[in-house]
């Protein structure tokens, strides 16, 4: 490595923009040069508290449709910041490009170096590179569509009326979750295209309609339904489905043009956001050891003071706690902890191995090139399949991991299944994986089957597993959301795996 | 890399969605409201300040995993346990900790936020079901007044003041003479008749020098232009008091303190916008009366009979002690269900036609009753039927039957609707 010595990049902690754009020109030298990162163009945006707060509210974008639920999560988190419970984020960052991040004006010098460390090199390069935000979002579409979408809502406020639209985002909004597709379809979705192509849809409806063709005596209204077989009707249907939304869209009997738009525009903003749900460990840590890369190469050639350094350290140590269990503010895993750690876990693993870890990661053990290795984990594999591989038996004891198995049926207590050890590895690294499974998560609900021609209710399964049944009080709200979209009779049915229906709720349209 | 100042684009980008979800919430907020007011002092009532509404109403349902089933979890920390341990279940654990899986969406019991002072007035107004024309009036912000004052040479042509210009010019023309139009026609006229040779150069000679006359003094000058000047004058001190009377003795139950309480803080606003300086004097009464603080009148408990002359007494000589009626509007506002010991009437009645009505610019008389029961199909009480009487003889007094909130309101539109009168005689 060399050691070139350079001008320290600012004095203190008072910044201006020409401060920004010399740490940010340091940075990116180091991220290219060094790490080999491969970045968007970036777009650095200064905002003052007020507009963080903004921005928090609509899901960290700059722009979006208006609707009741952001102003409730701006009052939400403005009352807690007022009340200084809690700090703002530092930044946040936009999978687009460019890649906008927003920095707040109140940071000082040496977090602004680290926020544009973390998030205009971090992530960055984990969005440009990673497999599911190449396969899933269309970085250079998305502000433009957002911005399509807030006008066409604006649109159908005026034309339909706030309340109705109100309506049928609020039901697509609760069913948002069960608006993405898990399974790569056909083609790469292109946003501006998808903008086009509404358009004309409509245009082409507008066009081609005429009322006459309602009055045309129609020779038969059904053709033989009794010819075509019910599996084969499903199929035509595209059942089962699990993407409600998109079934909705397609499918459902008296939705208005507009409100298939919406719903469809809902789907599409979901679908955007779902490969961020999937690779929180990995985006965190990919950024948080980024920034630790940049910031510690910075301070070695003296671009960054001894003093700001240790300012540095702290906040980076605030960011990469992690409580144990028993402690008051243990909630989980923290992301950023768990990623960071294990993204030096393998730094480790490559450059200086020790005899396990030869035989458990014998492809990357000792190969020598951390970043070769990295960039390579950080371009195929998300939070499940990368934890499901590289955790390694090191780690598990450095940070005294265990698994419980926790039976409601069993009343002595909660069982300890596997601990820090031999017999243990392979359980942990399992059960941590699949915790952080979305797929496994998340409840799994398809829209089972439906008669279009008889009663047309609409039958929906989940599939419960280990007898984790949906919230009440929420499940049945969603359905009212949902038979109201759908205009008939909606059940769920919660199945065991086994196939009993532990549980059955119906609803009608209100 | 280009980094762009956002600091300075218009702020409150959420403003309209804040907006849209007190809409939405509008049922919970207007309870909080209610509630909030109700603990609060009556001149806190135009703080904003921070309600609390249940999530229910509000919430974002989702299809959600619930608690209980099966659940393995790793966890960081393991310092004391093997494998195969069993421990005990704590309440509230076994699950349910890994739901919190998508960025702490957890259901809160109570949503807490702030409301500002406008937004806060606003809902309150709402739930007393005031007409718009009202809410302006009581929200309208005193404006320390811009009045005429006298007319100035210089100021921007849309104050230009025309008849104070036309009439400067008219005197300076007077002043110094310039010919009127009708001498110069007469002479032309003249003229054009004469066949004099002499006469006829005379009249040319005079009709030149007219002529010059008029250009040399011109018709409007520069220095004739007057412009209505204004100055900011702050208005005169004015003050009120508020004398809140009330009955305490025991028939009066919390929901018509409640009532009472509303009308006084709805009166409280009102003065506020239309005096600098406003002060409250809470007397309370049962068959004796006495001046207490806020706490006092609205929670304290008191037992006796009823004799409303000791209030009316006590507010007698409240004001020759405090308030003198030069210097101070009085309004007066009397909340009581009706009780009176009958021999007490003709006193109060003297007190009032004598003392107290010349000197109040208002005075309310409330007749709560309790919550759901038509007020108007309750029998007249002594009271009541008093103040009727003294209404009868043209006093200046506002009486109402009131059993539910937004029965309010109709007493107060009486206030209004007199300030109205007096206006627009003025």
């Amino acid at each position: 490595m060399t050691t070139a010595r350079m001008a320290p990049l600012y004095e203190g902690a008072e910044w201006d923009f020409a401060t920004l754009q010399r740490i940010h020109d340091a940075c990116a030298d180091i991220a290219v040069s060094e790490l080999g990162l491969d970045l968007y163009p970036n777009q650095i945006e200064v905002i003052t508290a007020e507009q963080m707060l903004d921005a928090y509210s609509s899901t960290g974008m700059p722009l979006f449709y208006k609707h009741w639920s952001f102003g409730k999560h701006f009052t939400q988190h403005e009352a807690v910041y007022r009340r200084g419970l809690q700090g703002l984020a530092y930044e946040i960052v936009i999978n687009s490009s460019p890649c906008i991040s927003f920095l707040m004006e109140e940071n000082t010098a040496t977090m602004q170096a680290l926020v544009i460390a973390h998030a205009c090199m971090g992530h960055n390069h984990f969005f440009k590179n990673n497999y599911l935000f190449r396969q899933w979002t269309n970085a250079e579409g998305i502000l433009d569509y957002l911005s399509f979408a807030r006008n066409y809502v604006a649109r159908c406020e005026e034309r339909y009326g706030q309340a109705r639209v109100e309506r049928t985002l609020d039901a697509a909004h609760a069913l948002m979750g069960q608006g993405v597709h898990r399974y790569p379809g056909k083609k790469k979705p292109d946003l501006r295209d998808e903008e086009r192509r509404e358009r004309e849809r409509r245009a082409y409806d507008e066009q081609n309609f005429n009322d006459l063709w309602r009055t045309v005596p129609g020779s038969d209204t059904s053709p033989a339904p009794s010819g075509i077989s019910a599996e084969r009707k499903r199929a035509l249907l595209g059942l089962p489905q699990e993407n409600i939304l998109y079934f909705l869209e397609k499918s459902a009997p008296r939705l208005e043009p507009w409100q298939r738009e919406i719903l469809r525009m809902v789907r599409q903003i979901a679908q955007y956001f779902y490969p961020q749900r999937q690779t929180k460990v990995m985006n965190e840590g990919t950024a948080t050891y980024v920034h630790y890369r940049i910031m510690n190469i910075l301070h070695e050639r003296g671009g960054i003071s001894d003093g700001n350094f240790m300012e540095f350290l702290q906040s980076h140590t605030n960011v990469i706690f992690q409580p144990a269990y028993d402690d008051p503010r243990f909630s989980g895993f923290n992301p950023y902890a768990l990623g960071f750690a294990m993204m030096r876990d393998i730094e480790r693993i490559v450059t200086t191995p020790e005899e396990e870890d030869r035989q458990w990661f014998p492809e990357i053990a000792g190969t020598g090139d951390a970043m070769a290795v990295l960039r390579d984990i950080w371009a195929n594999y998300r939070d499940e399949s990368f934890i499901g591989q590289f955790l390694s038996p090191h780690l598990m004891r450095q940070m005294r991991m265990f698994q419980i198995h926790d039976d409601p049926g069993v009343s002595e207590g909660i069982r300890i299944d596997a601990i820090q050890n031999e017999r243990g590895y392979r359980r942990i690294r399992r059960a941590l994986a699949r915790s952080h499974d979305v797929g496994w998560i998340d409840p799994n609900i398809e829209v089972a089957d439906v008669d279009l021609t008889g009663d047309r209710r609409l039958i929906l399964h989940h599939h419960v597993v280990n007898g984790i049944l949906l919230t009440e009080a929420d499940a049945r709200r969603v359905l009212q959301h949902l038979a109201n979209l759908w205009s008939y009779d909606v059940i769920l049915r919660e199945i065991d795996s086994d196939g009993t229906v532990l549980k059955e709720k119906s609803c009608s349209p209100a | 890399m280009q980094i762009i100042d956002r600091r300075l684009n218009q702020g409150n980008k959420s403003l309209e969605n804040r907006q849209r979800f007190l809409r939405r919430a509008k049922a919970h907020v207007q309870r909080a409201v209610r509630e909030a007011t109700a603990g609060r002092d009556i001149p806190d009532i135009l703080e904003g300040g921070e309600i609390s509404i249940p999530a229910g109403g509000i919430d974002e349902p989702q299809f959600r995993p619930g608690a209980g089933g099966i659940r393995d979890e790793v966890m960081p920390g393991n310092r004391t346990f093997s494998e195969g341990d069993v421990i005990p279940r704590r309440d509230g654990e076994g699950g349910g900790a890994n739901s919190a899986g998508d960025g702490g969406e957890a259901t809160e019991d109570a949503f807490r936020f702030m409301l500002s002072r406008e937004e806060f007035l606003d809902i309150f107004l709402d739930d007393l079901e005031l007409p718009d024309l009202a809410k302006r009036k009581l929200k309208e912000v005193a404006t320390e007044g811009v009045r005429r004052a006298g007319y100035s040479v210089s100021g921007s042509p849309a104050s230009l003041a025309v008849t104070r210009t036309m009439r400067i010019a008219m005197s300076r023309r007077i002043a110094l003479g310039r010919p009127a139009p009708h001498e110069m026609e007469a002479l032309q006229e003249e003229l054009a008749a004469c066949e004099d040779e002499g006469r006829r150069a005379f009249l040319e000679a005079e009709i030149a020098a007219l002529a010059a006359k008029m250009r040399r003094i011109p018709y409007i000058d520069p220095i004739d232009i007057r412009y209505r000047r204004f100055e900011n004058r702050p208005k005169p001190m004015a003050q009120a008091v508020m004398f809140c009377l009330m009955d305490v003795s025991g028939s009066m139950s919390e929901h018509m303190k409640d009532l009472a309480k509303r009308f006084y803080m709805l009166l409280y606003i009102f003065l506020t916008r239309r005096y600098n300086h406003v002060e409250i004097v809470f007397i309370r009464h049962t068959d004796r009366a006495e001046e207490v603080d806020e706490q006092t009148f609205f929670y304290n408990p008191a037992t006796g009979g009823t004799v409303v002359s000791s209030a009316l007494e006590a507010m007698r000589r409240i004001i020759a002690e405090r308030y003198r009626p030069q210097d101070w509007n009085i309004y007066a506002a009397q909340a009581s269900d009706g009780d009176n010991f009958p021999s007490d009437n003709e006193v109060a009645a003297r007190l009032l036609r004598d003392e107290i009505l010349p000197v109040c610019q208002y005075f309310a008389y409330l007749e709560v009753g309790e919550a759901g029961r038509d007020p108007s199909a309750r029998p007249d009480s002594t009271l009541w039927r008093l103040y009727e009487r003294l209404r009868a003889e043209g006093q200046p007094l506002a009486t109402r039957k009131v059993g539910a909130r937004a029965e309010i309101y109709p007493v107060f539109r009486d206030l209004f609707q007199r300030r109205e009168a007096e206006r627009a005689g003025s």
